[in-house]
């Protein structure tokens, strides 16, 4: 009787608001199971924002971020934003800053900015800065004495160049990604054709990659397919063709392509040799070499995830397909195909997104009308310091890659596809 | 020319697939029109293999397979016309359940509204029909079976193939089905070929089992039949349970065989084949077939003692030793007073020498 008692007292208090008591116990054991998760990608999770998100948001800000007038030139910099007009005040501030940045030897830094805008500007500065370590013009005679030293300094191009620096952001370096400028009037233009670049390297960038992508699907296919039906014994072996490649360093792999097509590789000497051509064909730095190339290497990204989703798809699909009537071929693009499509285009999507940013392997093997956008990022990065450039082509080509990658998943239905898969 | 009573038939059919081992060592079976034969046996009996040589997914190594008269072992699996329903289904996972069952008639070019017509039709047919613009996902498994035996009817096949087609559903559903398909069956006068492993749906379904075993057919005959007269120690063996008991023939003409059991008892049982005497034979009796008799006379005796009694519901299983140290099952329906025997107690068991069967030992 008195155990009885003491089983049910707790009863009556868990049924009057068991609701409640149960959201709540559940909601604090998903806290707790919330936390330990956090907990164990918190090191990660650190790790990938100090190194690595908050660099490139860093490198991202510096398409638009270019403070290097402002911060050097504060004087004339602050008459430009009051729009004050290029007026003896003006002139006056400019040499002021000019004078100051000498003696910090900050002028390199403005000049180089300002001669991404307009050329002709870093030697300006500097023998601005050089005579003004000489002369000092009299009151009112600053405008005057910046005409003596060069006359470039009254024109009105380079006065624009000077506005269009001295905020401290700019979309001077996203426009020139895009092959536009603003005129003197501040309207949007192209630049003048010989000039033009950029669209076009974005638009071979993007075939080759579409190209690439394409090539690899017509090889990777049919391999992926072998595979799933070989023996475990051959699986195995094709396995590892696929994967040695993906074992190799990059460098190495890209250096053998350029024995292997050059002029004097084992391929030409082959064909001339065996008589079917007469002289040694130009297989590498060209298109060609680019598409070889970068079609072997990103194969077995396309091969892997395709793969895996082939091998989980019974070989009852074809034979019932069959059995319904349909010839090996119909049965094949009804029965089968359209289950590989989420292996297919998971694979399709990270082989292009790979081929849109490649650096090494087109820089190597491809002419310089080959070269993809990354070699030109890594150009304005290293070899003319022009970040702010460098910064908003790495822009764009992160913005049409998340574009492309939305489109896509909007066409195939979005959850269909797992990278990695 | 053609007979219906051979509508379908192997001859001399054998099958290896590396060339050293015989998975199917001859097989000669002759199938009616409007049969419903099922092939019964053990994994690796060869019977999943009869059935792909059948629909054409994998050539005879010798022999031929002729249907309706015609030869079949040239003509490739999507030019036979035979419908099959696989144990997984095999629907495709990317088409609507009405898109899967007229994709037989899409692709024998059936005009669309036609096509529709006979899909939903089929549908209807398995009670489906308002589940067309499902996808087989988002069905249950008995629902997506009954989706592939629409699939395997619609374009009227000559003859319907059925691959354990009940192998992945629960024992309720199973039974359902079996149901369900054997009027099917009646109501369209399908020729039917099943596979199974299951003897309860063998026994159910089938108008006659063919037991495979080694690569053989052991036996071939109606359910009643292949349950009272099994030809050989494997089919008592494998359809349904029964005692085996081993001795030394005494006496064997064509009527009866006297066996002097291990156990000291001598007992008479229905020839199946004369065996010499002297020879080793063992007797087979089915356990509902054993009577625990009060007295202590009569022919075909054994004195045993109660092991256990294993309660089933409807019935229940006494297990009994015999001196030799032999078990042996007696299965009595539930209310029999013999069910209150304690453990230990000794009995009399006798049975019918027309349920008795002797097997010389192989």
């Amino acid at each position: 009787m008195a155990s009885e008692q003491v089983v049910s007292t707790p009863m009556p208090h868990a049924e009057s608001k068991p609701g409640r008591n149960l959201k709540q116990e559940l909601r604090r054991a998903g806290r707790r199971h919330q936390r330990s998760t956090l907990l164990l990608i918190l090191p990660v999770f650190a790790l990938v924002f100090a190194f690595f998100a908050l660099p490139i948001a860093g490198l991202l800000t510096g398409a638009v971020n270019s403070p290097e007038y402002q911060q050097n030139f504060p004087r004339s910099a602050a008459i430009i934003e009051q729009e004050g007009g290029f007026n003896e005040a003006f002139y006056a501030a400019l040499y002021a800053d000019i004078r100051a940045a000498d003696e910090a030897r900050a002028v390199g830094k403005v000049g180089r900015r300002l001669n991404q805008d307009t050329a002709g500007f870093s030697t300006m500065l500097k023998k601005a800065a050089r005579k003004s370590r000489k002369t000092v013009p009299a009151e009112g005679e600053h405008k005057a004495w910046f005409k003596s030293v060069d006359k470039r300094w009254v024109d009105a191009r380079y006065q624009a160049a000077l506005t269009r620096a001295a905020p401290a952001y700019t979309d001077f370096f996203l426009l020139k990604s895009l092959d536009l400028k603003r005129n003197a009037d501040g309207d949007l233009t192209l630049v003048d054709e010989k000039k033009r670049l950029f669209v076009d390297v974005f638009l071979r960038t993007l075939t080759i990659s579409f190209g690439v992508t394409v090539l690899c699907c017509l090889l990777g296919y049919p391999l992926a397919w072998t595979m799933v039906q070989a023996s475990p014994k051959w699986r195995n072996v094709l396995l590892l063709g696929v994967l040695f490649p993906f074992w190799t360093s990059l460098l190495v792999r890209t250096a053998a392509w350029v024995i292997v097509l050059q002029k004097e590789g084992p391929i030409n000497t082959l064909l001339v040799s065996s008589g079917l051509v007469d002289a040694p064909l130009t297989l590498v730095f060209n298109r060609f070499g680019v598409f070889v190339a970068l079609t072997h290497i990103l194969l077995p990204f396309l091969v892997l995830p395709l793969y895996s989703v082939m091998k989980t798809i019974p070989k009852d699909y074809m034979r019932a397909a069959k059995s319904l009537g349909a010839r090996p071929v119909y049965a094949f693009f009804t029965a089968y195909f359209p289950q590989t499509l989420p292996g297919l285009s998971a694979g399709a999507i990270l082989v292009f997104i790979m081929s849109i940013g490649y650096y090494i392997t087109p820089a190597l093997l491809g002419g310089p009308k080959d070269q993809m956008i990354s070699y030109f990022i890594a150009f304005y990065t290293n070899n003319t310091i022009n970040w702010g450039l460098a910064s908003a082509l790495a822009l764009n080509l992160l913005i049409v890659t998340l574009v492309l990658y939305a489109l896509y998943q909007r066409i195939t239905g979005g959850n269909r596809v797992s990278l990695g898969a | 020319m053609t007979s219906d009573q051979n509508f379908l038939e192997f001859i001399n059919i054998q099958k290896t697939y590396d060339g050293e081992n015989l998975v199917i060592k001859e097989l000669n079976l002759s199938i009616a029109r409007g049969e419903f034969v099922t092939l019964l046996g053990p994994s690796g009996s060869g019977k999943s293999t009869a059935l792909m040589l059948l629909a054409g997914f994998e050539p005879p190594t010798s022999g031929t397979i002729r249907l309706n008269g015609a030869t079949l072992n040239s003509v490739a699996p999507y030019d036979r016309n035979i419908g099959m329903v696989f144990q997984n289904y095999a629907l495709f996972p990317h088409m609507t359940v009405l898109e899967n069952i007229a994709y037989p008639l899409r692709v024998r070019k059936v005009g669309k509204a036609e096509a529709a017509e006979r899909a939903q039709k089929a549908l209807d047919m398995v009670q489906l029909g308002q589940f067309g613009d499902r996808y087989p996902k988002q069905l249950s498994g008995g629902q997506q079976q009954r989706i592939a035996v629409a699939r395997a009817l619609v374009f009227d096949p000559a003859l319907v193939l059925m691959d354990e087609p009940l192998g992945a559903l629960d024992k309720k559903l199973r039974e359902e089905m079996q149901v369900e398909i054997k009027h099917l069956h009646e109501n369209l006068g399908l020729t039917v070929v099943f596979v199974t492993h299951d003897q309860d749906e063998a026994l159910t379904m089938s108008d006659r089992i063919a037991v495979f075993n080694d690569g053989r057919i052991q036996q071939i005959d109606k359910p009643i039949t292949l349950y009272e007269k099994p030809a050989n120690q494997f089919v008592a063996e494998f359809i349904g349970e029964t005692n085996m008991l081993e001795g030394t023939v005494a006496a064997s003409d064509a009527q009866t065989t006297r066996i002097q059991l291990a156990c000291g008892a001598s007992v008479q049982a229905t020839t199946v084949e004369p065996i010499a005497t002297g020879a080793r034979a063992r007797l087979s009796v089915r356990p509902e077939r054993m009577t625990i008799n009060p007295s202590s006379d009569g022919g075909n005796l054994l004195p045993a003692s109660l092991v256990e009694t294993i309660y089933h519901g409807a019935n229940a299983m006494m297990v009994f030793r015999l001196p030799s140290g032999e078990t042996l099952t007696a299965q009595l329906r539930a209310g029999n007073p013999f069910l209150d025997m304690t453990p230990g107690t000794a009995a009399n068991l006798t049975f019918n020498l027309m349920d008795a069967r002797s097997f010389a030992c192989a």
